[in-house]
């Protein structure tokens, strides 16, 4: 099928026009999802060298190496450009776009131009960020908390603001077309129950996605009229009530969140069935629990809020919720423990990083329980506490997911192998980088270092420099998948079309995929993950 | 608490009578993650060892799941999230109860200072000094943005908001120096919106209160504003004037004309004196003017510091035990 030849005779989505034009007006979704992935990933650089910046500030007690303004500036284009512009999009966009349909046996989404719409709106928003970023930025924290941001910070907010909604936009997009797709272009028997949970977990995302989205966009005008016009909606000099944007922006980005996790939680449930060779253990209960977190997650956003001043009755609603919310990513990982129980284990890259996401994403689930209980929340909110437990999620959790998944997918995208070994290495380093920079801000934090804080008190330098110093590790484990993978696009080694002789429609397919992605359209016939002989006799 | 062998703290230092219930609760929390943690660590490191890849060895299916596996991890952890959320919720209720009998302190925050004043009328900036032993009730609010009080050696924050007073309170319980910080970010200087509370035996308190220049207590000076911005013309203390008299207002409950019943706390004393008609009483034209912007969050503390020293006992403390 295939061949040692560096160039590759058969046509595929990747050859059969190497045009600027052809990717640029491309309704493939195979390729809409790569130029998903150029994107964030020079998104990614960015907001990784803010970070960068942050930790070398933080080297010191003392501010100096940028002006507190600056500093502002810098946390918050950090977390502006990580959230909207990365790991919303991330799997989402770049995974979810190219396998969506494969997956499902579907030649394409179900709105291929809307798909490509997608990626422009993205980028449309994108360069609102880029203009914020070289215009002096933006100082407000990426929760736009008013009313300093809607009266008192005088720095770039409504062109980021401007920047976010468009973006939003782009979610919207990307979440319907794959509601849809999921609903109507399943292959032959591929019903509901023989789906991959990462189709389940990219469904429950584009509800979010659909449902959240506009509040945020919604939210954002809101400031911006009382900035532009000082209509007063949450300055209380102005008759408004500054938690009323808090309640509508934890509304968006609490789901938001799970929009980051969940999808992570789909390429694990893949990663960890075809590196153990079992069943997903619990495989309805995983896929509901993806359901459930979409569902509840719209309800606990108040947990965010109790200390600001909110009922206190409220916040009893919100901290029941959030435990409820618990329990399901509890389960899942349960349920991805006991898919080992009786496996037949190897220790490839995206398995390391899969079991890396559990290991991690345990923590920052754990670390989710004090902050739900209200009384040690007050202690604990806005510390470093905060920041160590998000960061688990959102980068221990969802960051490894991605690199889990590009690395498992990398040989069906491109038609390259990566290197192995340096893929163990970047897994390792990623992970130690990881905790050498984050677990010291769960001391940090319950010590009481405050959240945004450019100057702090001198005994709190240590656990800062072993941050600092495990963020510069991090750093490093993220930089060399950005060098193999690019160097293996020439030089890896042809890839066949199942090289982890994994289960799933989009392994039957030729690596890279031809532009139609199957040559017939295939029919299923056993359940997800049938990768004992045994089962697929029953299925 | 410094770490004698490390040189830094990694565990901050006890001063609060609140300090020993949120750290057990901490301690509790931390077992259960940690025993959950160590948990699925063990199970994955003993399977992926236990079942690593042999050639030409392919073991059984473990089958498709068990009812039994997934109801026990979804009970287990229920009850204990059950039990972390009881004691959480009680905890958070102790914590922002006002106790009856706390000395009254009143804070100012703003882009970024705190500005803290006693009843007895000694200001500060960035300090605070307390006594230990008794409780200590903070009235606060912002000139600006949101900023947040935080005090980790004593385990307490609360969010200092615009246009409406947050309250909460402390007990020290050990005499020393303690950082406070403001903890929500409110713009460039958040991180030099910091200072200390000094928690002080009573007799070195009642020294420092009594030290410093004379200073005027706070319903004194509240009394005097009232004169001044005109107050007295209307609201009269027998009453007979064209607005409601304001002896016994303090921690009773209004009927408002639309029949709404409200407790007359600081709030809403606040909102009569900045929004004056926003609220209609039964038997009073609506023809206060607003004194919003006239008057300085610090001369509305003190005309609510005199008008609370205008209650009738009882009231006052039905209030702070609400």
């Amino acid at each position: 099928m295939t061949t040692s030849e560096p160039s590759l005779p058969r046509e595929n989505f990747l050859n059969c026009d190497y045009s600027i034009r052809s990717w640029l007006l491309t309704t493939d979704h195979k390729r809409i999802g790569l130029l998903f992935l150029v994107s964030i990933t020079l998104f990614f650089v960015l907001g990784s060298a803010y970070a960068g910046l942050i930790r070398t500030e933080l080297l010191t007690p003392r501010g100096d190496v940028v002006s507190p303004q600056n500093y502002n500036k810098l946390f918050t284009m950090h977390g502006l450009i990580m959230v909207f512009f990365f790991l919303i999009p991330s799997i989402p966009a770049v995974l979810g776009n190219f396998l969506i349909p494969m997956m499902i046996g579907a030649r394409d989404v179900a709105f291929p131009r809307l798909n490509l719409a997608s990626w422009y709106v993205f980028s449309i928003g994108g360069v609102f960020t880029i203009i914020t970023a070289v215009s002096g930025g933006v100082d407000t924290g990426w929760t736009f908390y008013t009313p300093y941001s809607s009266i008192y910070s005088n720095t770039s907010v409504m062109t980021m603001a401007v920047g976010v909604f468009i973006t939003g936009f782009s979610s919207i997009f990307t979440g319907l077309n794959f509601i849809v797709t999921i609903h109507k272009m399943r292959a032959q028997g591929l019903t509901w129950f023989r789906l991959p949970l990462f189709v389940w977990a990219i469904y429950a995302t584009s509800i979010i996605m659909v449902l959240g989205t506009p509040v945020i966009a919604i939210t954002l005008s809101l400031v911006g009229l009382e900035r532009l016009f000082h209509i007063g909606i949450f300055d209380p000099a102005l008759g408004g009530d500054p938690l009323l944007f808090q309640h509508l922006f934890w509304f968006y980005s609490h789901p938001a969140v799970y929009i980051m996790i969940l999808p992570s939680m789909g390429v694990v449930s893949e990663i960890i069935a075809c590196f153990s060779r079992n069943r997903i253990f619990g495989y309805k209960v995983v896929a509901f629990s993806s359901l459930a977190i979409a569902v509840v997650g719209f309800l606990v956003w108040g947990h965010h809020m109790f200390v600001s001043g909110q009922s206190a009755f409220a916040g009893l609603i919100f901290s029941f919720l959030s435990f409820l919310v618990a329990i399901p990513s509890a389960i899942k990982v349960f349920n991805w423990t006991a898919t080992l129980y009786k496996g037949s284990i190897s220790y490839d890259t995206p398995m390391l990083y899969a079991l890396g996401f559990i290991g991690l994403f345990t923590i920052g689930g754990l670390t989710g329980l004090f902050l739900a209980t209200m009384g040690m929340d007050v202690h604990v909110h806005d510390t470093y506490f905060v920041i160590a437990h998000f960061h688990y999620i959102m980068v221990g959790g969802a960051i490894m997911g991605f690199m889990g998944g590009m690395h498992f997918w990398w040989p069906k995208i491109t038609g390259r192998c990566y290197p192995e070994s340096w893929g163990k290495l970047s897994a390792l380093v990623i992970f130690i980088g990881f905790n050498l920079t984050f677990f010291p801000q769960f001391i940090l934090g319950y010590l009481g270092m405050p959240r945004r804080y450019h100057t702090y008190p001198a005994e709190f330098q240590v656990l800062n420099v072993m941050s600092s110093a495990g963020a510069s590790i991090l750093g490093v484990g993220y930089m060399l998948p950005v060098f193999y993978l690019f160097w293996s696009l020439r030089n890896g080694p042809i890839a066949s079309a199942n090289p982890w002789l994994a289960k799933g429609l989009e392994w039957l397919t030729p690596s890279p995929p031809p532009t139609d992605n199957f040559e017939q359209t295939p029919v299923v016939t056993e359940e997800a993950y049938a990768y004992r002989p045994e089962e697929t006799a029953s299925g | 608490m410094t770490n004698h062998w490390l040189g830094f703290p990694l565990f901050p230092e006890q001063a609060s009578s609140m300090a020993g219930r949120m750290d057990a609760l901490y301690f509790f929390l931390v077992a259960v993650s940690g025993f959950f943690a160590i948990l699925i660590f063990v199970l994955i490191a003993v399977f992926i060892v236990k079942y690593r890849r042999r050639d030409g060895h392919m073991p059984v299916p473990s089958g498709h799941g068990h009812m039994w596996l997934e109801l026990v991890w979804t009970v287990v952890p229920l009850a204990l999230t059950m039990v972390m959320f009881f004691w959480g919720a009680k905890l958070f209720f102790h914590i922002y109860t006002i106790p009856p009998g706390a000395i009254d302190v009143f804070v100012v925050g703003k882009q970024w200072m705190w500005k803290f004043q006693h009843p007895e009328g000694q200001r500060e900036i960035n300090e605070l000094h307390v006594p230990v032993g008794r409780p200590v009730k903070l009235t606060m609010i912002s000139e600006d943005v949101i900023h947040d009080l935080f005090v980790p050696a004593f385990r307490v924050k609360r969010d200092v908001l615009p246009g409406r007073y947050t309250a909460m309170w402390f007990e020290a319980t050990r005499p020393g120096k303690y950082r406070l910080y403001c903890a929500q970010y409110c713009g460039t200087e958040h991180s030099l919106m910091t200072g200390w509370v000094y928690a002080m035996d009573p007799v070195d308190y009642q020294n420092w209160l009594a030290g410093g220049a004379a200073t005027e207590p706070m319903h004194v000076a509240g009394g005097k504003l009232f004169q001044q911005l005109g107050c007295a013309t209307c609201h009269k203390a027998d009453n007979t004037g064209r607005g409601p008299t304001m002896v016994g207002l303090y921690g009773s409950r209004v009927t408002l004309k639309s029949g709404e019943v409200m407790l007359a706390d600081e709030d809403y004393i606040r909102d009569c004196i900045t929004k004056p008609n926003a609220r209609p009483l039964p038997n009073y034209e609506p023809i206060m003017p607003t004194f919003k912007g006239i008057i300085s969050e610090e001369g509305l503390l003190q005309l609510i510091a005199y008008i609370k020293s205008l209650a009738v006992p009882a009231a006052q403390t039905r209030s702070e035990t609400k």
